[in-house]
């Protein structure tokens, strides 16, 4: 974004048509407005290599801090865990997540409501990625920005909590629709709250049919074994996959 | 308005693919932009009149395209339009939920009207 001042000046002092012509003519472009977007993106998915990366996105106070924690916390045994933390302002949650055990970095976007595979690639300079076997990108809380931007991850992680309304994924289909799972957050707290799960899980499964449904309490750990499994498989999975990749 | 950010993108690429055709200003932008790719049209036109000054495109007109999302469905092997905004793709046929979007996020500049 920090390249656009320099475009215009040049473009302001131009000399590329012929005075006077007023001929008016076609370019077909068929291009994707995120073409520059992706390719960084891309370049950050061959900096990340084996390792398994996940985005994952939710409204403000989902959870997802709480959920990274846990999720730190509970496979230091196995896989070392590496976090990238997108907020509009503070440390706050890079701290907490350093706190538990991993480490992070905090990309403060100011007054952009999304993370661009930019930001991460500038953040990720200063994450010791060698050292890591699974990047956590944590979005900035939002169901409705992130969504388009590819980031560099190989799996898009979606969270609600049992506090929202059960037909958040009807409000925002977008992002449900693009998740590889679902995280159902904070069911310690869903009968107090009067949480329909039925009907939750019918929007989930209306929405985003094919993407694996967790219901867990990140401050319980209640359901937190599953969403380590499959972390753990699909990190499993990733590592074949690129090794394949390298052999072939 | 995460729209502020796609219409410096596609500033960039309108600019870049203008003058690689010579040209000096540009009198137009066409979108194609699908009904679940999140963007808001209002929203995206403030947003191109807060950011084309001082560009090429600073007299443009912006002209979007609105595609309908289209879905597949793996059970009949058809492919339907969705008939409702909120992204649920129910076949027609069987009412099996599909998870296979044909059309429906396109973020595309479809092409340019230069000069």
């Amino acid at each position: 974004m920090a390249t656009h001042d320099s475009t215009r000046d040049i473009n302001l002092h131009s000399h590329g048509g012929v005075d006077g012509s007023t001929d008016v003519r076609t370019v077909q472009v068929q291009k994707s407005l995120m073409t520059h977007n992706d390719g960084v993106a891309a370049e950050n998915r061959m900096r990340f290599g084996s390792r398994l990366v996940l985005n994952i996105v939710s409204s403000p106070g989902s959870g997802k801090t709480a959920l990274m924690e846990r999720t730190v916390r509970e496979l230091a045994n196995d896989l070392q865990v590496g976090v990238v933390v997108g907020d509009l302002e503070t440390d706050n949650d890079a701290v907490r997540i350093h706190d538990a055990g991993a480490p992070s970095v905090q990309i403060v976007t100011g007054a952009v409501c999304h993370l661009e595979a930019e930001m991460v690639a500038r953040a990720v300079d200063n994450l010791d990625v060698e050292g890591l076997d699974v990047v956590v990108i944590e979005n900035v809380g939002n169901l409705v920005c992130p969504a388009a931007w590819d980031l560099g991850e190989d799996l898009r992680v979606t969270m609600l909590s049992v506090t929202e309304g059960e037909d958040k994924p009807l409000k925002y289909p977008r992002i449900f629709k693009d998740a590889h799972a679902v995280i159902v957050n904070k069911i310690d707290i869903a009968e107090v709250v009067g949480f329909d799960r039925a009907k939750a899980l019918d929007s989930i499964a209306k929405v985003a049919p094919a993407a694996t449904v967790f219901e867990v309490s990140a401050k319980t750990g209640e359901g937190m074994g599953d969403w380590l499994d499959w972390l753990r498989a699909r990190r499993v999975e990733k590592v074949e996959r690129m090794a394949k990749v390298t052999v072939g | 308005m995460h729209e502020f950010s796609i219409v410096m993108s596609m500033l960039d690429l309108a600019e870049a693919s203008a003058r690689e055709e010579g040209a000096s200003r540009i009198e137009a932008i066409h979108l194609e932009i699908g009904a679940l790719a999140g963007v808001v049209p209002e929203a995206l036109e403030f947003a191109f009149q807060g950011a084309r000054e001082g560009t090429m495109a600073s007299t443009a007109r912006l002209e979007v395209d609105y595609l309908p999302a289209v879905a597949r469905c793996n059970t009949c092997d058809a492919s339907f339009e969705l008939d409702n905004r909120w992204g649920v793709a129910l076949c027609p046929t069987c009412g099996t939920p599909s998870a296979q979007l044909l059309q429906g996020k396109e973020m595309q500049l479809a092409r340019l009207e230069v000069a």
